[in-house]
């Protein structure tokens, strides 16, 4: 069966990556072969094979981030052929695979470019500057006690898919890569938009995004220009309507909160 | 700091700046469309009259100041704003494919409004200078002297390179306004499933029926005096 499909046959390609020992050195893109790729495997098994190959000749494999491989977690990076996560839309990089690229393609790797996410090797960046941003107000501190009934807490269906939707966050900083100005408005927006939306997150809601823009700002992420390249090339379609009620909720915070 | 300056000193505070005042001279364009209109009328004399109700009105002259400051902060801001993102990626992608994702005019808006700029100085010292400083000859029109602005307008729009100055002018304000009409209302938040749609298709519209409005001027009379 799989013969027969075009697709099945093995291919060669040409791999530009990123080399950097660590945050302080130069880095440069180094060329590398890899034969025999199997369209079914997965980018990360690709580039596994390829540090395979690496050990084995005595050479450093190539750094990168991976985690689940399911397309859950968030971990896996890489700026692929000009993209966040590769050509593929709404797709993490461990969802990605070969049959999305011919034999004899090159294919260039780049880690995820911005100055609040330092480089620590090669194609691993330090996203932690998120981290910073979430503790600064992505939380509750009411007690919600255990799990309750359905439908006790009263909140509309349209409502509670909207959070939902921005719960599915990931903070991958895909956003953040894909965005011309290096801006992280489109996670700090879900993040705030989620909790903003439901009845447990009133408690902070005001504090909670002025903390939390603090944060971005003080972090050195970029200001968002509505150029929506974020929403395009995040893995789990976070919409722009989020930046918007960010926005809002930002402004009318900072106009009617008691934190002078 | 005060809550006050912090507030407009963040990202999106500034953010916010750039967007009321873009709004502001988006209603500046139409105003100052609509007026020029009087260029089309075949005489002058109603482009003198009204030239000379524009710089006499204490009315308009006071909008001017606030018109001044649309201009300032709108600049200012959008530069403080572009130079910190242009410090965010301080080590380039070697291979990027933005086009994939997004639309030119949305990545040049910094670009776009440097153009504008520019025509703005220039159109600023050709009309703006020589009407309120300079001597313009005057014009009896119904037995009281007028600058004859008018004049001034078509003289200067039979000069091919002054009329392609001011066609690029609106070609780099339309895509300016392109972005930016729609992008406003979502920097303030304004953003609905029943509002967006009708808000970016009016943008659309807007980014293209002013500056055709504008370049039209200048065409006008360069193909009606000079080519024919």
């Amino acid at each position: 069966m799989a013969g027969n499909n075009p697709n099945s046959k093995p291919m060669n390609l040409t791999l530009k990556v990123w080399r950097q020992k660590n945050t302080q050195a130069a880095g440069r893109l180094e060329t590398y072969q890899v034969k025999d790729i199997s369209p079914e495997m997965s980018f990360l098994e690709m580039l596994d094979v390829l540090n395979e190959d690496l050990l084995r000749s005595g050479q450093d494999p190539i750094a990168f981030d991976h985690d689940c491989r399911e397309g859950i977690c968030g971990m896996c990076s890489l700026y692929i052929n000009g993209r966040a996560h590769g050509p593929e839309r709404g797709t993490t990089t461990c969802q990605l695979h070969m049959r999305k690229f011919s034999d004899g393609d090159t294919i260039t790797i780049e880690p995820w470019r911005a100055a609040p996410f330092p480089i620590l090797k090669d194609l691993t960046v330090d996203r932690s500057a998120l981290d910073r941003i979430q503790q600064a107000g992505g939380y509750i501190s009411v007690n919600t006690g255990g799990v309750p009934d359905a439908n006790e807490i009263p909140i509309p269906k349209t409502i509670a898919d909207k959070a939902f939707d921005a719960a599915t966050c990931i903070q991958c900083g895909a956003c953040v890569a894909a965005c011309k100005n290096g801006s992280a408005m489109l996670f700090t927006s879900a993040k705030v938009s989620q909790l903003a939306m439901l009845p447990q997150g009133q408690v902070e809601r005001k504090t909670r995004v002025e903390n939390m823009v603090a944060q971005m700002d003080k972090e050195g992420f970029g200001a968002c220009t509505n150029i929506g390249s974020c929403a395009a090339e995040c893995p789990v379609g976070i919409s722009l309507e989020n930046i918007a009620m960010l926005n809002r909720e930002f402004i009318s915070a900072k106009f009617t909160s008691e934190n002078v | 700091m005060s809550w006050f300056t912090k507030t407009f000193t963040s990202t999106i505070g500034r953010k916010v700046l750039v967007a009321v005042t873009g709004l502001f001279l988006c209603s500046f364009l139409v105003v100052h469309l609509v007026g020029n209109l009087q260029l089309f009328q075949e005489s002058g004399d109603a482009f003198n009259i009204y030239s000379h109700f524009m710089a006499t009105n204490p009315i308009i002259r006071t909008m001017e100041i606030v018109l001044v400051l649309g201009f300032g902060f709108h600049i200012y801001e959008a530069l403080v704003l572009t130079r910190r993102n242009q410090s965010v990626r301080k080590v380039a992608y070697a291979y990027n494919r933005p086009q994939d994702n997004s639309n030119w005019s949305s990545r040049n808006m910094g670009l776009l409004g440097t153009v504008i700029l520019v025509f703005l100085i220039v159109h600023l010292y050709n009309f703006f200078w020589r009407a309120r400083f300079g001597e313009p000859n005057m014009i009896p029109i119904e037995g009281t002297e007028y600058d004859d602005l008018y004049s001034v307008v078509v003289q200067s729009f039979h000069l091919w390179w002054y009329v392609l100055i001011y066609v690029l002018g609106q070609i780099a304000l339309g895509y300016h306004l392109y972005h930016g009409f729609q992008s406003a209302f979502q920097t303030l938040g304004l953003n609905h499933k029943k509002y967006t749609p009708a808000i970016q298709k009016f943008g659309a519209l807007f980014s293209i029926v002013v500056p055709a409005g504008f370049a039209a001027m200048p065409l006008y009379f360069f193909i009606k005096d000079v080519v024919l």
